[in-house]
């Protein structure tokens, strides 16, 4: 048996979530393949095929996978799936659009955001946004899963040496026609991998403000920026920057939230963060249930103080 | 042009939900139970192309037991046509859902089926795209806005990083997002009419599909909760607790 590792990728670079998905792979002390879909790969597959825990990088390239549909990868996944007691990728949103899909086509329940592999085909995930977990067993022989990369590490990227080989593409699904991807223009690292992350919420009281006063201290802490539900609704952030139950998952080294009052909804998506540290004139808000460090204090003062203050 | 709708009967929102006695399960008797929020984004859609004239007829569709009635009331009183209820004694898991759904899609012959992208108690996230796989249809999850244009439904969809277009032939699966529409709150009178539309119910065993769970809950927890840490009274006790404890490099 082997698993089969979902990659994630623009094109040029490997997102680093893959990098955990391939950790969490390793549980079943099987051979791991990793299957990259796109055009004009190599350099990506080379640097695949680099990563320890790798054994075989599968290379599937066609003009239509330069932006791929899940309805497209479903089917390339289905076409090589007899091989594979196990189909996993890191939780995102083209996972989660992604592997519903190619669960259906093999007839098989599936396992979305695990937090935990266990022995048995046994998971542990968790429901309403992260109120309860549950521990639940797949009774499929074949385990169709995404799991939540912050609860594992990421696989080195140098040292490995995976065999390389081409899948056959199937033709192309023609009901869907992509037409255009629109990435917001950032310099600041991706939301889902940085190591700080300076997030808002509707205290902020406007998009200018928004911007006024989180992004000098989100460019000197090199820091991606987060907002909550209430401040994208609000039209304060635009909808990427969603961190919570419906939006982004991140686990940085030190989360900031800034004028966040705490809801479940919320917290879901900042939980596993190493230090928190939270900043609200409220001092009853939940977040400083949830927060390492908490200072009662008008943001509007603070923020501009704390940018002042570090290096 | 048909649109079928698929809602889900959930914990309402604001409920704090809690293990029952033997942590078999999450206790939900006598809990506020309501429709799933992004099911009423997806009524929403549909009622809005109903409006533009693009489509004629709204069938929401529910899968539980009579107690769904509610959410199906609810949603014809949001302005659906008429209602299905598909009645099952067991937990319904996606794929079963994704069956079930799959079978009405036969009877009715729907041009577009609307979900939420989401439902708030399981937070799987899978029913549009599995039915979508099971009748081969083009699917577009997270949608923030949609246009029927010529026959072809134009999507934005949000992911990771930004949005993306697609352009899907009819019939085609969508599941909305929160910020596709603001969904309209059902007044009174019309929550009267609505007792007057139809609602035709079905057993999910009539419809020859297997409806097992493929996933058994061994138990339900409650997670590690995050402690809370100190209070700081200023920035510069915070600065330096975060350099001089945490060794953060600031």
């Amino acid at each position: 048996m082997n698993v089969l590792v979902l990659a994630e990728h623009d094109g040029q670079h490997l997102n680093p979530i893959t990098l955990h998905a391939i950790t969490a792979a390793q549980f079943w002390q099987a051979p791991v393949h990793v299957l990259v879909a796109g055009n004009a790969l190599d350099s990506l597959v080379d640097s695949l095929s680099d990563i320890i825990g790798v054994t075989k990088v599968i290379k599937a390239e066609a003009s239509h996978l330069t932006t791929p549909l899940a309805e497209d990868i479903a089917n390339l996944i289905v076409s090589i799936s007899t091989d594979y007691q196990v189909i996993l990728a890191a939780h995102s949103s083209f996972s989660r659009n992604t592997l519903p899909r190619v669960a259906a086509l093999l007839d098989v329940a599936m396992i979305s955001d695990a937090l935990e592999i266990k022995a048995d085909q046994t998971y542990v995930r968790s429901i309403y946004a992260g109120n309860i977990l549950t521990h639940i067993q797949s009774q499929d022989t074949q385990q169709v899963l995404t799991v939540h990369s912050s609860h594992y590490i990421a696989a080195s990227t140098h040292g490995g040496k995976a065999q390389i080989s081409s899948a056959t593409v199937p033709s192309a699904f023609h009901k869907t026609r992509w037409i255009s991807t629109k990435h917001a223009q950032s310099d600041r690292p991706a939301l889902n991998s940085a190591k700080v992350v300076v997030s808002g919420g509707r205290s902020l009281g406007s998009a200018e403000n928004f911007e006024k006063i989180l992004s000098p201290l989100a460019s000197k802490l090199n820091a991606a920026i987060g907002a909550t539900r209430a401040a994208v609704d609000a039209g304060y952030a635009p909808n990427d920057l969603q961190v919570g139950q419906t939006g982004i998952v991140v686990a940085p080294e030190l989360y900031i939230a800034v004028g966040i009052s705490g809801a479940v909804q919320h917290t879901y998506g900042m939980k596993d963060s190493r230090i928190v540290v939270a900043i609200n004139q409220d001092p009853d808000a939940p977040i400083f249930q949830v927060a390492d460090y908490g200072l009662v204090a008008d943001l509007f003062t603070a923020i501009p103080a704390i940018t002042v203050a570090i290096k | 042009m048909k649109i079928l709708v698929a809602v889900k009967r959930v914990v309402d929102y604001n409920v704090k939900v809690r293990i029952n006695g033997d942590a078999s399960d999450v206790a939900t008797d006598g809990v506020k139970m309501g429709i799933n929020p992004f099911d009423e984004n997806a009524i929403e859609a549909a009622l809005q192309l109903k409006e533009q004239g693009k489509a004629s007829e709204i069938i929401a569709v529910s899968l539980g037991t009579n107690a769904n009635q509610d959410v199906l009331r609810h949603a014809l009183a949001m302005g659906a046509d008429r209602a299905i209820l598909v009645e099952s004694d067991s937990k319904l898991q996606p794929l079963a859902v994704a069956k079930l759904l799959q079978a009405i899609v036969a009877q009715e012959q729907p041009s577009l089926i609307l979900l939420g992208k989401q439902a708030i108690d399981d937070d799987a996230g899978q029913t549009g795209q599995m039915l979508a796989a099971l009748l081969d249809y083009p699917q577009a999850t997270f949608a923030s806005h949609l246009q029927l244009e010529n026959n072809e439904l134009l999507v934005t969809r949000e992911v990771d990083g930004g949005t993306e277009m697609l352009a899907l032939n009819l019939p085609a699966v969508v599941t909305a997002d929160l910020r596709l529409n603001d969904p309209r709150f059902v007044k009174l009178p019309n929550l009267m009419m609505a007792r007057k539309k139809q609602i035709t119910t079905l057993n999910a065993a009539d419809l020859g599909v297997e409806t097992a769970s493929r996933l058994t809950l061994i138990k339900v927890a409650e997670p590690e909760a995050r402690k809370a840490g100190m209070m700081v009274t200023s920035v510069e006790q915070l600065l330096r607790q975060l350099r001089d404890h945490e060794g953060i490099n600031l």
